[in-house]
């Protein structure tokens, strides 16, 4: 999908978010999130792929205002979201950019029933309704999702459900508000596998039927793959590479991109091994000097990588890597 | 460009647990609030575990009587009409007091002071402790660091010489002042329990996920955190109940209370003043003080059932055998 | 670019058919005492591994694997128990032995690797530390001999030894779980039982562990029984692979085997469960449904609600597992005098 001339759904601006690390008189900054540039558009999946320390829940929590950036900005149809000052507004925007969180067991409040957090998300954010429609408007969130029979299972509890019904009742507190975009903070990785894919399908479905954008949160390549337009990966704070899901997996440019996808097992292919195997150390970024952060695991890193941080530039229209050596053909491959 | 994927998948199938955990759970669709489940959960506890329910029996006793003392002692306690330093008899089945009292009406009407005092104090103080510990653990930044170092101050200062203190220079109270005073005193201990487990709280993502629905934080704190902890409220209250029994016959017995109110410590108050046990009434010193005790067990008992149901590690192993095929 | 060796071959040189299995494990049962009764959380499980032999368990939580683990280490504590079968490990039956006979070959001959590192390393102690107290532990006295032995493992799996010296919190995920490695293979023992000990791992941390498991047991000779979620991650590593289900194995067979022709309706349903990176990219749709509950035994087949080949007899008669070429599948449509096929194939 390529960048228009219209404004983006959301789109962020060299957006930054450091941590002060060790005690309280220390000085030391852990650098999360540096300079990420990136865009969502309407109706559509994008997939944020990264290792544990890339910064992508950062990111998450950056969108949905649970954090607040050290600098850069963060743009929702066009509002930067430093302008949100009134609870009224910020109440519209939690309406509009909704999350769905990682743990199916910690995410819901066992003392509660499962309609608990979707009527009161409805009791905040849609006022007009009165409380038989509530009920109503809830029971229909629940069958988009696939959660049958509705008014039943709304009346469960949490330790009734099982981890899928559990994430599938997240993703229907967050339709229930009418969301433009909701953020999805790895959603699928604690169930089980033969449960992942009807929740992938529900974010389809989403996108498809109620023209909701996605941004998908994963460490999984292959899950990505199924279900995003667009891919994003991200490597130690910055994006190093970003582009439409196919492009960037059939021919990735960047080396971490390279990596990461030759370490994906897939039974239906060759295994290539060498003796320098990557070890998958990823580094904490502490305080660290300019330069590519990639460059002590990278085998194709020249002088520059040491001295100059990369900046993602475009190689093919719509397809950009942060990466000196990264070129449009794609000819230089690190790691197969 | 985007694959159009095939239907949603419902999730069919009979009702009943799944998640990581084999088989047992909870039957689907329990209809009673969160209250009443909570309720009926704490009695299963209670009627598990033998300790416990030794402990709510005898509570259930002393709250009868407390409830309906003209029902069990007919004299009037007050009534210094009998003659004095009567023995153990049917008539008076401990026997008088130096004044002429009936020593068991003084005991079966004292209940009442002691169960008020143990309840209300209790209540306050586990009350003013949630406030403030919970408040502290959510709100965090300053808010937590003032209202722990308040708590921390108030922790460190030795809590009975600081009651004798304050009574002494209220000069002795009634029933409403050792309440006052007991609180006051001791809510800075279960403030800092209840902040240590609301802060293991507080990255339990449906916390997270109630603030990005928009709750407004003082919500947050009083309907999604408070609920998961009521085994330890009620923990803390027994345990709070238990120390104002204590506290509150301790100040009695030095003088502090008002002595003229018919309560268990009052009763040591006068039997020390009149050297009971020196003087052959030794009843009036054990009566009161064996029921102290007794009352103060049965709190310390049913606090075994909250135990194990917030650290499931204390739950006895079950040691049903299994038995091998062959 | 060379190669290490991670064939999947069933016969490894020296294995197979020379001497006999290091572990047997015969009609093994592991019930939980509930308060509703006794629920079957393994139900007769056979297996066989022989000497440097790598096998793969896999299957969805709730199936059985861990503990059927638990019980093959011996680890089972109430109110699960073994009540029937026998773990034959080098020749004799660990079922029944007291805890000192048990301990004579805990940790030298059979040591285990558990899923979450960081739980089970002690937070308060050195890595260094913890290693002396295992090597201590087992009769080793010697400073000397400790201080190389521990240098020696650590660099076995790739740590620097200078990492003696570092509690567990200052190392990255990848780096606990290698020293998890090396503590298990403190005594070169035949057999390291791990329970699915990359979870917890990325995607590259994962493989880089999976390739230096493999490297070692090349090198020190050992038998690996590696219990899994991700059937995609054993399945350059494996020689033999189980699948199981509600507690019972539904397909076992080589990996290769296995992966190329999946037999059991379930085997199939989690191949295709996973979405893959290269291919068409097609829709998919998982397995609809739930595990079941084991606590409500029922008649047949425990996969029955869930399959797409489901016939009538699967829900009155419990299929055995019937011998296919290359495998075993416990599943009506390969009973003998069945051909394989559903009805309407």
């Amino acid at each position: 999908m390529t960048e228009t001339a219209a404004e983006p759904l959301l789109r962020t601006d060299r957006l930054t978010r450091h941590f002060k690390v060790g005690g309280a008189l220390s000085r030391r900054t852990l650098h999360a999130v540096d300079d990420v540039s990136l865009a969502i558009g309407a109706r559509e999946i994008v997939a944020l792929a990264g290792e544990s320390g890339s910064g992508k829940s950062t990111i998450a929590r950056l969108l949905a205002k649970i954090y607040q950036p050290t600098s850069g900005e963060i743009y929702f149809a066009g509002r930067p979201l430093s302008s949100i000052r009134s609870r009224a507004d910020l109440l519209r925007y939690r309406g509009e950019v909704p999350m769905v969180f990682q743990d199916p067991f910690s995410a819901t409040n066992p003392v509660f029933r499962a309609s608990h957090g979707i009527l009161r998300a409805l009791t905040l954010h849609r006022p007009e309704l009165g409380r038989q429609q509530r009920y109503e408007e809830a029971q229909r969130a629940f069958e988009a999702v696939g959660l049958a029979p509705a008014a039943e299972i709304m009346q469960r509890y949490p330790h009734e459900l099982s981890g899928g019904q559990r994430q599938r009742v997240g993703f229907a507190q967050a339709l229930a508000m009418r969301p433009k975009l909701i953020l999805a903070d790895e959603p699928v990785s604690m169930l089980d596998v033969s449960i992942r894919i009807g929740l992938l399908n529900v974010m389809a479905d989403l996108r498809d039927k109620q023209g909701v954008s996605v941004l998908y949160i994963t460490h999984d390549i292959a899950s990505a793959r199924y279900v995003a337009d667009r891919l994003i990966v991200m490597y130690a704070g910055h994006i190093a590479e970003a582009g439409p899901v196919e492009e960037v997996l059939a021919r990735p440019r960047h080396p971490y991109t390279q990596l990461l996808l030759s370490a994906v097992p897939d039974p239906r292919a060759e295994l290539h091994v060498t003796e320098e195997t990557d070890r998958g150390e990823p580094p904490r970024v502490i305080d660290p000097t300019p330069g590519c952060r990639f460059r002590w695991r990278c085998p194709l890193a020249i002088d520059e990588c040491h001295r100059v941080t990369p900046a993602l530039r475009e190689l093919v229209p719509g397809h950009s890597a942060a990466c000196h050596v990264a070129r449009a053909d794609a000819a230089t491959v690190a790691f197969r | 460009m985007s694959m159009p994927i095939s239907g949603v998948s419902t999730t069919p199938g009979p009702a009943g647990p799944g998640g990581p955990e084999p088989a047992a759970g909870a039957p689907a669709g329990q209809a009673a609030p969160p209250a009443t489940r909570a309720l009926a959960r704490m009695a299963r506890a209670v009627r598990s575990n033998r300790k416990a329910t030794v402990g709510a029996v005898l509570l259930a006793i002393f709250i009868l009587v407390g409830l309906f003392p003209g029902l069990i002692a007919h004299d009037n306690p007050n009534a210094d009409a009998y003659a004095p330093r009567l023995g153990i008899s049917t008539a008076h089945l401990l026997g008088t007091t130096a004044y002429g009292q009936d020593m068991f009406a003084q005991l079966i009407w004292g209940t009442r002071n002691v169960l008020i005092i143990a309840f209300v104090a209790g209540l306050a103080t586990t009350g003013i402790a949630v406030l403030v510990g919970v408040a502290a653990a959510y709100l965090g930044g300053l808010w937590d660091g003032s209202l722990s170092l308040f708590t921390d101050v108030l922790l460190v200062i030795p809590i009975f010489p600081l009651l004798i203190v304050i009574a002494a220079y209220l000069h002795g109270g009634n029933t409403i002042v050792l309440i006052i005073v007991i609180t006051v005193t001791s809510w800075s201990y279960t403030a800092r329990q209840l902040r240590s487990q609301a802060l293991s709280l507080r990255n339990r993502d449906f916390l997270a996920a109630a603030r990005v629905r928009g709750e407004r934080r003082l919500y947050i704190i009083v309907v999604e955190v408070i609920p998961t902890m009521t085994s330890l409220l009620v923990a803390c209250f027994l345990t709070n109940a238990l120390y104002a029994v204590l506290f509150a016959s301790s100040l009695q017995f030095i003088g502090l209370g008002d002595p003229n109110t018919v309560s268990w410590g009052t009763m040591l108050y006068w039997a020390q003043n009149n050297a009971a046990l020196q003087t052959g009434q030794p009843m009036w010193a054990i009566a009161p003080g064996a029921c102290i005790a007794v009352l103060g067990a049965a709190f310390a008992l049913l606090n075994y059932a909250f135990d194990e149901i917030g650290n499931p590690a204390l739950r006895p192993v079950r040691r049903t055998r299994v038995k091998r095929a062959n | 670019m060379s190669s290490v060796r991670t064939d999947t071959d069933p016969q490894p040189p020296g294995s197979r058919g020379q001497a006999g299995p290091v572990l047997a494990v015969r009609d093994l049962s592991v019930a939980y005492a509930m308060d509703r009764g006794a629920v079957l959380a393994v139900d007769r499980v056979n297996l066989e591994l022989y000497p440097g032999e790598f096998l793969g368990i896999v299957g969805e939580s709730g199936c059985g694997k861990s503990t059927l683990l638990f019980a093959i280490a011996q680890l089972l504590a109430p109110p699960a128990a073994i009540i029937a079968g026998s773990v034959v490990f080098k020749g004799e039956n660990m079922v029944g032995l007291t805890d000192d006979q048990l301990a004579a070959v805990r940790w030298r001959d059979m040591s285990v690797v558990m899923q979450s590192a960081m739980n089970a390393l002690n937070p308060v102690k050195s890595i260094g530390a913890q290693l002396k107290d295992a090597m201590k532990a087992h009769g080793v006295t010697s400073a000397d001999e400790i201080a190389g032995r521990s240098a020696e493992v650590l660099r076995m799996v790739g740590i620097d030894p200078v990492h003696l010296k570092s509690f567990p919190h200052q190392l990255s995920g990848g780096m606990r779980q290698r020293s998890m490695i090396a503590m298990a293979l403190l005594f070169t023992p035949d057999l390291v039982i791990m329970d699915e000990p990359t979870s917890a791992l990325d995607v590259v941390a994962q493989r880089s562990l999976m390739v230096q498991i493999k490297n070692l047991q090349a090198e020190l000779g050992f038998a690996v029984i590696f219990v899994t979620h991700d059937m995609s991650l054993v399945s350059h590593f494996s020689q033999r692979l189980i699948v199981m289900y509600a507690g019972q194995v539904a397909e076992s067979g080589t990996t290769r085997g296995v992966f190329d022709t999946p037999r059991h309706p379930y085997s199939i349903g989690l191949m295709e469960a996973f979405p893959s990176i290269r291919g068409e990219r097609v829709p998919l749709t998982g397995i609809p449904g739930r595990p079941p509950d084991l606590s409500r035994p029922q008649q047949g087949c425990w996969f029955a609600p869930r399959c797409p080949k489901v016939m009538t007899a699967c829900t009155e008669t419990n299929p055995e597992l019937y011998p296919v070429p290359d495998a075993l599948v416990r599943c009506l449509l390969y009973a003998p005098g069945a051909d394989g096929k559903a009805a309407g194939d």
